[in-house]
């Protein structure tokens, strides 16, 4: 029970696990599925302190997990051009390529630089009128609408330099994906609050009656899991399978009605290749037709590229919930964050870091575990 | 980077034609796109998420959400040097296994004495 007094307000926290506990009568496997969830889960000991037959299966929401090696390297052949700007979020700098990464393409002269937000990037090419000015845009339904906005405002302000590589991702395709997986364990999901922000609940009524599993929209602070996990056990308990919002203070039935239209307006569905993981029809944005003047895809030339995925890398089992990262045979070995083979010991959101960070590595498996059903 | 990060807002501008605020996360002063949530007014929370408000927050959630992520050490992670974050997670190097030790991992495995418990079991 070390951890228990870690969290924000133990006695709320001992309360829902107590009723956690005194609910379940079978095993029961839920999947979270944004990585910021497994990050708090691991960090705080949340499936170590539940019940023994409520297990958590780590989801595929971690974005810089699931950029495509190809866009990857897409990006570090644009972002070496002499003549680029490359601009990206802090945590792309590590994330591996076939052959480097955006660290070593800055170290040998690349102009690199982190932003914080894209319309900072889009400052940049307002400034820099002579270079050309490429922001990395990945994410889920959280930073597509950020990035929509750049690229919205780039053509109202008439800036012709500047330009989007874009690799966005939609969860519930994801969902959709894992549930019709041969192997599948999962029985219920706890959905990512923030994408259910800006996206609302409406996509999933239909995917839970269908596969007959409950979702619920649950946040990513200790107590908010624990909440979400008591409402999704009640759910599988009794035998129903509706979409629960555990988290009303930051989402809304109808998310966020001016992010979702500026969406619709600047990105189409497309098919998406999820590293590890391959292609999820429907689960990504492009660029929408009017807008392709800002696609960098469009803008460099950066096809005939040869992508090379190291073979020890287990990430994509790792994503969908199929091993745990101890399981890998170069966890902590060939791979740390130092080292990183693949893009889920890189991210701060990613299930092998959070396992390397948090010691999370000498556990006892569970008997599921123990003998993997894939 | 998926995370959102409740601020205050400090105050509204219009910048080409933008609503943009200066917002303030826990001490950390940040420019915020308001766009998304067009009628937040001075004073009010709000979820941030790269620069970009995007739903409204009551200000006992806010303020309970960025006194944790001050203490897990989150707001570093999203506000500090990312250069630095990226050429030795110092973090990590101190908490890691250490497992890396002799497996070419170079300068930065972390002295073997560093090993918590079990680790030498890991994963095989
Ligand atoms: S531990 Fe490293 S090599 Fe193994 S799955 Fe995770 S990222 Fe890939």
């Amino acid at each position: 029970m070390k951890y228990l007094d870690e969290f924000q307000n133990p006695d709320l926290a001992r309360r829902l696990l107590d009723d956690i506990r005194s609910t379940v009568t079978r095993p029961w496997a839920l999947m979270e599925v944004c990585g910021g969830q497994t990050h708090t889960i691991i960090r705080h000991g949340i499936d170590q302190l539940l019940p023994e037959q409520v297990e958590l299966i780590h989801g595929p929401g971690c974005p810089v997990c699931v950029t495509p090696l190809e866009v990857i390297d897409k990006a570090l052949e644009i972002a070496a051009r002499p003549d680029v700007i490359f601009c990206s979020f802090g945590d792309m700098l590590r994330v591996p390529g076939s052959d480097r990464d955006l660290f070593q393409v800055r170290s040998r002269g690349g102009d690199v630089r982190v932003v914080y937000s894209p319309l900072d990037a889009l400052k940049i090419a307002q400034q820099n009128p002579h270079r050309e000015v490429v922001f990395f845009g990945i994410g889920f339904e959280t930073t597509a609408p950020p990035n929509a906005m750049t690229v919205y405002q780039a053509r109202k302000l008439g800036i012709p330099n500047f330009s989007l590589l874009v690799s966005h991702v939609r969860v519930p395709p994801a969902i959709e994906a894992i549930m019709t997986a041969p192997g599948c364990r999962v029985q219920a999901f706890l959905a990512a609050g923030h994408v259910c922000s800006v996206m609302g609940m409406g996509e999933y009524p239909e995917l839970a009656a269908r596969h007959r599993v409950p979702i619920v929209v649950t946040g990513f602070e200790p107590l908010d899991i624990l909440e979400g996990i008591r409402r999704t056990v009640r759910q599988l308990e009794r035998g129903e399978h509706t979409v629960d919002n555990a988290y009303p203070r930051a989402v809304r039935g109808e998310g966020n009605p001016a992010a979702r239209a500026m969406l619709a307006d600047v990105f189409e569905v497309t098919d998406r290749s999820w590293r590890g993981i391959g292609t999820i029809p429907a689960s990504g944005w492009r660029l929408s037709e009017r807008y392709r003047d800002y696609d960098a895809e469009y803008r460099f030339s950066v096809d005939g590229i040869t992508t090379r995925e190291p073979a020890a890398c287990r990430s994509g089992e790792v994503l969908q919930g199929f091993i745990k990262p101890h399981e890998c045979e170069a966890f902590g070995t060939l791979c740390t964050p130092r080292t990183p083979l693949g893009a889920t010991m890189v991210s701060s959101e990613g299930a092998c870091a959070a396992y390397y960070l948090y010691r999370r590595l000498g556990t006892t498996p569970t008997p599921q575990e123990a003998s993997p059903v894939v | 980077m998926c995370l959102a990060v409740p601020g205050k807002v400090l105050d509204i501008e219009e910048r080409d034609g933008t609503r943009m605020a200066t917002v303030d996360f826990g001490g950390v002063v940040k420019e915020v796109c308001l766009e998304y949530v067009p009628d937040l007014q001075v004073g009010e929370y709000a979820i941030v998420h790269v620069g970009f408000a995007l739903q409204r927050l009551d200000e006992e959630s806010a303020r309970k959400t960025l006194a944790l992520f001050e203490e897990l050490g989150l707001l570093q992670e999203e506000f500090g040097d990312p250069w630095e974050a990226a050429a030795a997670p110092p973090e990590w190097e101190e908490r890691g296994p250490g497992a890396a030790t002799g497996a070419g991992a170079g300068a930065g495995a972390a002295p073997a004495a560093a090993v918590g418990d079990g680790v030498q079991e890991a994963g095989r």
